[in-house]
């Protein structure tokens, strides 16, 4: 197997006396499309922060590309790649959609890519019209619906120009159709070669977008593998749907 | 340049001209004297909002940062008989490194924390000046004035044209700030810090530069008083009041473009000034407090916000 984009090594995040996450190690390799599943309270969310640095683990190491990230604070993982939307969305509020994509290019994308700022923001319209929130690219973000935030926040990573995609239940509280929308997305996503690693309590999502599936319980891997496989699992069924 | 730049621009050179022509033709220098503390408080105010506004970093030190431009020129006055050109250069390096210091301290925190903790500096600083004899330690220092320079007939007019040329700077900097990436990044950090910094904005970096600015600016903007007043002491240099001020002229203004202060410092200086000749000094700060509790309750987004509030997205210029 060739050098993983993303390697997470023993990776322990303990709060307090409590462990969230006990000697988690996964690879990733580049543009995959990975799943992540378990209950409430499994360390999935925890996982993501140490990741994306918003937590720092308490051992383990993580790295991107080989370099190793586990000292680094958000801002320069994001630069290296890292790009997450959150499990309840965090727009820019002041700001309008379009602006919000603009801190993305302005800070993550980097500037030498694209020079003036009329670029940035031809960019951040293409993305935009590509997620279908063109048309509402004025209204400030405050305005936008729920299934429009969600979709804003999806496009403000992209606009980071990731390597990596981590989306947070970017599909809770939306229809079906809304489901399939966001869904058929982040599945072109992946043949840019951006990975992206999707949690998700909506099984038939995950079932038709993994490539594998890992299922966490109380911060111990349970199962990891094709997700056929890893839904017939006796334990995954056991503490995931309480069968 | 654009045409809001040239605009910008053109603004400040009327500005400038009209306020040197009114050195020249305006004999009483009461108007001058009066005229000095209103633009003082744009340059405050306006440097406030770099940090309190545009980053949301509620800043209750303007005290300690005016304080040490003070200072600064009175220690420079006194040890090498600096003028007054160097006094305001030295004393932005000061506040520009007091920035530097306090930022590092302090910027980790949020939200009320970080505003006690400029509370806690400025006293710090006020309570090391008071003990400093060389610069007159607590009962205060009086200044000989140097000659005043051409093209001026006195020395408040000249004050008056300085802190002119500092609004100008104050004004353009800050602008500059809030039409670039740097204000962008404060914006996002303001609305969200950890989206911000997942986003690839590097929070505490932007927040120490805007600490940084906005303390030189303030400190800078200080630096005149002491030869205005000819005296300085640590009681009025490092006065609460004038953190108050500026805040409040900030948030009455509005603090997410540069103009809501200007408007509000000039609104509530030029009152403030009226209140002080009519009534009494005193009444200032009841003042300032009652407009203060009127704007947060009926315009949260001060005067701007108003204005704002029939066209959603007006042009940022």
């Amino acid at each position: 197997m060739p050098e993983p984009l993303l390697r997470v090594e023993s990776l322990t995040k303990s709060f307090g006396g409590f462990v969230a996450l006990d000697n988690i190690s996964i690879d990733i390799r580049k543009g995959e499309r990975f799943g992540l599943i378990g209950p409430n309270g499994s360390g999935k969310t925890t996982l993501v922060n140490c990741i994306s640095g918003a937590l720092r683990p308490s051992r383990g190491t993580v790295s991107l590309g080989g370099e190793d990230l586990t000292s680094l604070p958000p801002n320069v993982r994001a630069r290296r790649g890292i790009a997450r939307s959150f499990q309840i969305p965090r727009p820019f509020r002041s700001m309008t959609v379009l602006e919000n994509l603009m801190v993305a290019l302005d800070f993550a994308a980097g500037r030498g890519v694209l020079e003036s700022a009329a670029h940035r923001r031809d960019a951040a319209m293409s993305i935009l019209t590509r997620i279908g929130l063109a048309p509402k690219a004025g209204s400030l973000a405050t305005a936008l619906t729920q299934v429009d935030l969600r979709k804003m926040e999806l496009a403000r990573a992209l606009a980071m120009g990731p390597k990596l995609l981590i989306s947070d239940e970017a599909m809770a509280g939306l229809s079906h159709s809304e489901v399939d929308e966001v869904l058929d997305l982040l599945m072109s996503l992946g043949g840019e070669d951006i990975a992206i690693i999707m949690i998700e309590h909506i099984m038939q999502a995950v079932m038709r977008f993994s490539e594998r599936v890992m299922c966490l319980d109380a911060g111990k891997i349970i199962a990891i593998g094709a997700p056929a496989e890893v839904m017939a699992n006796a334990r995954v069924q056991e503490a995931y749907l309480g069968v | 340049m654009s045409r809001n730049s040239i605009a910008f621009w053109l603004g400040a050179i009327i500005f400038l001209a009209v306020t040197l022509t009114m050195t020249q033709l305006v004999r009483n220098e009461y108007p001058f004297f009066a005229g000095y503390v209103i633009l003082q408080f744009v340059v405050l105010s306006v440097a406030w909002t770099i940090l309190g506004g545009y980053a949301g970093y509620v800043n209750f030190g303007t005290n300690a940062f005016f304080g040490a431009g003070v200072y600064t020129a009175v220690f420079l006055a006194q040890a090498y008989e600096a003028p007054l050109g160097v006094q305001i250069a030295v004393a932005a390096v000061v506040g520009s490194l007091l920035g530097l210091g306090v930022g590092l301290m302090t910027l980790r925190m949020r939200g009320i924390f970080f505003s006690i903790a400029t509370i806690a500096l400025a006293i710090i600083v006020e309570t090391t000046v008071t003990n400093w004899r060389f610069v007159g330690g607590a009962a205060g220092i009086q200044l000989q004035r140097p000659p005043v320079m051409a093209p001026f007939d006195s020395y408040v007019k000249m004050l008056f044209f300085v802190q002119a040329l500092l609004v100008v700077a104050s004004v353009a900097i800050t602008r500059g700030i809030q039409n670039s990436w740097i204000g962008r990044g404060l914006h996002a950090l303001r609305d969200d810090e950890l989206a911000a910094e997942c986003t690839g904005v590097p929070t505490l970096r932007l927040k120490l530069v805007a600490c940084v600015i906005s303390g030189a600016l303030i400190a800078a903007g200080g630096a005149p008083a002491a030869m205005y007043l000819q005296y300085a002491d640590p009681g009025s240099a490092f006065n609460l009041t004038t953190s108050v001020s500026v805040l409040a002229m900030a948030l009455i203004g509005g603090t997410s473009h540069w103009i809501g202060p200007v408007i509000g410092a000039i609104l509530l200086g030029t009152t403030q000034q009226l209140l002080a000749v009519t009534i009494s000094s005193e009444i200032n700060v009841l003042v300032l407090g009652i407009m203060l509790v009127l704007f947060v309750v009926g315009a949260p987004k001060g005067i701007i916000g108003l204005v704002r509030r029939s066209k959603p997205h007006g042009e940022r210029a």
